[in-house]
């Protein structure tokens, strides 16, 4: 499997998903490692996976993703995407993505307005594509959140189209799976924490898979993210 | 030309920040406020001196940037410069 | 030379006495134009010159085999081995965080940043100290909200996790508060980078963002108390962008891992003054700037103006001859700002010129170095009189005491401050915050570093040579309670007024007490920042010697957490215990005592033997992974760690009485120094072991159960205790506990 990670100015979890990701394809036999392609550049090789990593790419400045969704790489992705290509977009990721209309939604600030840092649980909707490949349907897992604009927001027809869809793919939840206003850090709308496109083919989440890949730092659910997305796309 | 560009949310979409903005004027003790909703204001100094063509670039600035149409409107203001 | 000339009065408005003012005549040979006036005042302002602390600060050890960089450098370097560096330092923005305090603890954290990276090493952890007044001050919620938006705000940004740190809140601080921000980087061993210019005719280069009107003055006014009408100075406050230092960050690592770099230098506090002047006077050269290259952001500036500057994130580069395409390219690269401003001379002077005339000319080293150095006359604090135990009223119930202290300002979870830093970024915290120390992994390896930033300001008030003693132990203990082996210290010195004796004696015991400390302790600085005049009205701060203090772990696999793992696990005191009182929280808040004047007592005496000792056992202990629970005793003394130790772990425990004639109040919750607490599955082997150490060592409990037995007390359900521990904070700035509690500090979940 290929990978690119899309680096911004001002990203700043490009090297730990580029950690991540190559540990996983170093387990997978892969001799090969992501490369890292700077936002300028619109002319990349081909890849089997485009990761938008997180970070405040441009300070966060104007809106979240804003800017970063107009570079020439961006541009590049979205036809890639359009033409079915794999896109992982972590946190400020997300927000690019959602901005560049290659996701629906919008994140928003927090709904307290803070920045927040803490070790939520995500509901696994489904088991779908190569996004959760390595996960069970129903599934509960630890990752880490730390945004301050992290709120999802779509009108109620788009909520409930992306419902009849499946395209919800993590929600905010409690140790028991359960739905509840304070399992939500952000005010996420139906506490939706990451949403595919219709094809399945993009995923957008706000928390960070790539901060428990390793048993050392106090938890590994966010492994079998990467290790899935090696085995489907290999 | 001067170009002042007010974004502001569409209705219907939740202002966390506004809430508290109307929580904290009323706990400062003014009464009698029903709503309050933040936006932002872009001022951009053009070198455009002709405000039909001014008001179409600005118009596709925020189509582009300056808003994110999906949940805020916007509004322009052209001044000449001084 | 143009520009019309200063005198006296003018002097005096820029802080310089007038003897101050008759050696600028002397060194000048003329009277200074204003511009040549404005680089002195502040050159030769406290917070750049050090002339109140210099003589004093002479007097600390910061030297031992593994220190590369002491005092005197952007920040202090120290060998971790395997090839790297660990470079840190921490500074002060406390005058400026009163006024503006999101932008001035933003910019705070920015400057020390740039300390760091400007030697060459990644940021790899940030921690801050902040000191507020009391909970009932009108300002003080408002100040705490806001200072950490803005560190968070400006951390975040920049992608590096603020993972440590303290929170104090005093009446002492009422008018003053303290905002310490410290910045631990790696570098490799063989690219570290310094100040010291050298090659005459190298080009001087200035990268970064462009030069604006801010913070024009910021280093006189830290060097001036607040009188009324603090507010006007609002100008002076500099605004901070974190995504430019974050390219800033990138752009200059990316040119330092080539040869192009000679010297580099941060522009902080005096911007471009300060920073041309260090380094050209390091190198025993001079140099020449042309002001019209200078990036300026708004028109028409004055040299005055451009060299005074305070705009935040800009670096000055000597480059290698025919280096500077390579450069400007690295620095476009990143969309930001390249200019060649001048070169490196051999006059040791430096020249300044605008649009073809001299604007300034001086002589860099009288200026840089021979800065007015002052022993100001002090008064030492006679002794306080020891609180005897029995004269402190026992409480009914010890458990109840306990929830009230860890109920109350000074030991609540501050889950409510770190929640809003991104403690996790980098994908390298070993440990996040909550625990003694915090621990990092160093990229790559299984290798960590600890850090940790300390002070107990009453007892410096109480004692100051004792208490700057305690501090640094203090820091010393929290390291070796991960398991670290402590490495060396970076010291923020907050006091008042130096001109006034009890302050300066103040000063005087608190460095001679840190000095004696890290000299038993083996434990150096090696850098460290000076803030005095941290007063209002004439009321001054407490004494306030914060210290910021770096370990290194050698296999992470061995490092100790204070979280209760498990059931059934024995709970060993490490240490002495008399039950000192003095000064301490229990005294304070639950005997209601207040601390001022006579009326709290000598704080717990130190041993620095017995620190030593006690420390390297259980160290010792941890390395060998006999022990992997620890927790050190500070605030609250025995009873407020066993208490912290159950919450981390989500575990109770019981706990029997000791079995001397300590009043069980004064055994629970005296702080005396030197201890700590280990858990084992036997405590047998470990008392032993304690014996043939002359490490004084007792059994006092065992985990077990979801409740916390105190003797003297009713059992506390570990439910209850939480609630009361986690609420306070977010009840305080006024927020309903509507989310979750969180995680719990260790691997255990609540």
């Amino acid at each position: 499997m290929k990978a690119a990670i899309i680096v911004f100015p001002g990203s700043n979890c490009d090297r730990d998903v580029r950690v991540a990701l190559a540990a996983a394809m170093a387990r997978a036999g892969a001799k090969n490692e992501p490369i890292m392609v700077w936002h300028k550049e619109a002319d990349f090789p081909k890849v089997d996976l485009i990761v938008l990593p997180g970070g405040f790419s441009y300070g966060d400045y104007l809106r979240c993703g804003a800017m970063a969704a107009h570079s020439p790489a961006m541009h590049e992705v979205a036809r890639r995407a359009r033409a079915g290509v794999p896109v992982l977009g972590i946190c400020n990721g997300f927000q690019i993505l959602t901005e560049a209309g290659l996701l629906p939604g919008v994140l928003m600030r927090n709904a307290s307005l803070k920045f927040v840092c803490r070790v939520v649980r995500l509901r696994v909707e489904a088991r779908q594509g190569p996004f959760t490949h390595g996960y069970a349907a129903g599934q509960v897992v630890r990752v880490p959140v730390a945004h301050h604009d992290g709120n999802y927001f779509a009108g109620d027809e788009e909520m409930e189209r992306l419902e009849e869809r499946g395209q919800i793919a993590f929600r905010y939840c409690d140790a028991a799976g359960d739905l509840t206003s304070a399992a939500n850090p952000n005010g996420s709308a139906r506490n939706v924490a990451g949403v595919f496109n219709e094809a399945k083919t993009v995923l957008g989440l706000m928390p960070h898979p790539e901060r428990l890949a390793d048993p050392a730092l106090g938890g590994a659910d966010g492994r079998p993210m990467f290790d899935g997305l090696v085995e489907a796309l290999s | 030309m001067k170009a002042r560009v007010h974004v502001t949310l569409k209705p219907g979409v939740l202002d966390p920040q506004g809430k508290a903005i109307r929580h904290a004027l009323d706990t400062l003790g003014f009464a009698g406020i029903e709503r309050v909703r933040q936006g932002k204001v872009i001022a951009l100094d053009l070198a455009e001196t002709d405000p039909a063509r001014a008001r179409d670039r600005v118009r596709e600035m925020c189509e582009k940037l300056l808003a994110n149409t999906v949940i805020e409107d916007y509004d322009i203001e052209l001044t000449d410069a001084d | 030379m143009s520009g019309a000339l200063a005198n006296e009065r003018l002097a005096a408005e820029h802080g310089l006495s007038a003897e101050e003012y008759g050696r600028v005549l002397e060194i000048m040979g003329r009277a200074p134009n204003l511009l040549e006036l404005g680089i002195f005042s502040v050159m030769w302002s406290e917070h750049c010159s050090y002339k109140s602390s210099k003589a004093w600060l002479k007097t600390l050890p910061t030297e031992a085999p593994w220190v590369i960089h002491g005092p005197g450098e952007n920040a202090g370097v120290i060998d971790i081995g395997e090839g790297l560096v660990a470079v840190f330092k921490m500074e002060s923005h406390n005058h400026p965080s009163y006024i503006e305090p999101y932008q001035g603890a933003a910019t705070g954290v920015g400057g020390i940043l740039r300390d760091v990276f400007t030697m060459g090493a990644r940021p790899i952890a940030n921690l801050n100290a902040l000191r507020f007044g009391a909970p009932a001050h009108p300002k003080t919620r408002h100040l705490l909200a806001v200072v950490v938006a803005g560190i968070g705000g400006y951390g975040n940004c920049v992608g590096v996790h603020t993972v440590g740190g303290e929170l104090n809140f005093d009446p002492g601080y009422d008018g003053n508060i303290l905002v310490n921000a410290m910045t631990v980087g790696l570098a490799p061993a063989d690219r570290i980078f310094t100040s010291q210019a050298s090659g005459v005719g190298n080009p001087v280069v200035y990268v970064g963002s462009k030069t604006g009107r801010d913070g024009i003055h910021g280093a006189t006014m830290a060097s001036a108390e607040f009188g009324e009408g603090a507010e006007e100075k609002r100008p002076t406050v500099q605004v901070g962008d974190p995504f430019t230092e974050k390219l800033l960050i990138e752009a200059c690592l990316e040119l330092m891992a080539t040869d192009a770099i000679v010297a580099i230098q941060d522009m902080g506090a005096a911007g471009l003054t300060s920073s041309s002047f260090e380094m050209a006077s390091k190198g025993g050269l001079g140099v020449e700037l042309d002001l019209d290259r200078v990036p300026c952001r708004e028109d028409g500036m004055s040299p005055y103006e451009m060299m005074l500057s305070e705009s935040q994130e800009r670096m000055l580069l000597v480059l290698a001859p025919g280096r500077e395409d390579m450069a400007r390219a690295v620095f476009e690269k990143w969309d930001l700002d390249f200019a060649i401003i001048g070169r490196l001379t051999e006059t040791g002077r430096m020249v300044l010129r605008l649009r073809g005339e001299t604007v300034g000319d001086l002589p860099i080293d009288p200026l840089a170095e021979a800065a007015p150095e002052y022993r100001r006359p002090y008064e030492v604090p006679p002794p306080p009189a020891e609180v005897l135990a029995a004269t402190v009223p026992a409480p009914e119930d010890t458990g109840a005491s306990l929830a009230r202290l860890l109920g109350g300002p000074h030991l609540c979870s501050r889950r409510w401050v770190w929640e809003q830093y991104d403690h996790m970024v980098m994908a390298d915290t070993a440990a996040r915050p909550g625990g003694d120390a915090a621990v990092v992994r160093i990229h790559g390896s299984d290798r960590g570093l600890a850090m940790t930033a300390d002070c107990t300001p009453r007892y410096c008030a109480a004692a100051p040579h004792a208490g700057g003693a305690r501090a640094v132990a203090e820091a010393w203990r929290n390291l070796t309670a991960t398991g670290a082996r402590p490495l060396a210290i970076t010291d923020n010195l907050n006091f008042g007024n130096p001109e006034r004796p009890e302050i300066m004696g103040q000063f005087v015991g608190c460095v001679e007490g840190i000095g004696a400390a890290c000299r038993a302790l083996d434990f150096p600085v090696v850098s460290g920042n000076v803030s005095l005049y941290n007063e209002t009205e004439g009321r001054a701060i407490p004494p306030t010697p914060t210290i910021g203090a770096v370990g290194l772990i050698d296999d992470l696999a061995r490092a100790a957490t204070i979280a209760f793992k498990a059931a059934g696990q024995e709970i060993v005191l490490i240490g002495e215990t008399r039950g000192h009182l003095g000064a301490s929280l229990y005294l304070r808040e639950i005997a209601a005592r207040t601390l001022d004047g006579d009326g709290g007592g000598a704080p717990p005496p130190v041993d620095l033997v017995a620190e030593r000792r006690n420390g390297d056992f259980v160290r010792g202990l941890i390395a060998t992974g006999q022990v992997d629970t620890c927790h050190d005793l500070s605030d609250g003394g025995l009873g407020v760690a066993l208490a912290e130790m159950a919450l981390a772990g989500g575990v109770g425990a019981r706990i029997e009485p000791p079995e001397d004639e300590t009043p069980l109040h004064a055994w629970l919750f005296g702080e005396d120094q030197a201890r700590y607490l280990i858990c084992a599955t036997a405590a047998g082997p470990i008392l032993e072991a304690a014996r043939a150490a002359d490490v004084p060592a007792a059994r006092i409990g065992a985990t077990g159960g979801a409740t916390l037995t105190l003797p003297g007390g009713r059992p506390i359900s570990l439910g209850d205790l939480r609630a009361v521990h986690e609420a306070w904070l977010p009840r305080y700035v006024g927020e309903a506990r509507g989310n979750n509690p969180g995680e719990a500090h260790g691997n255990n979940e609540d």
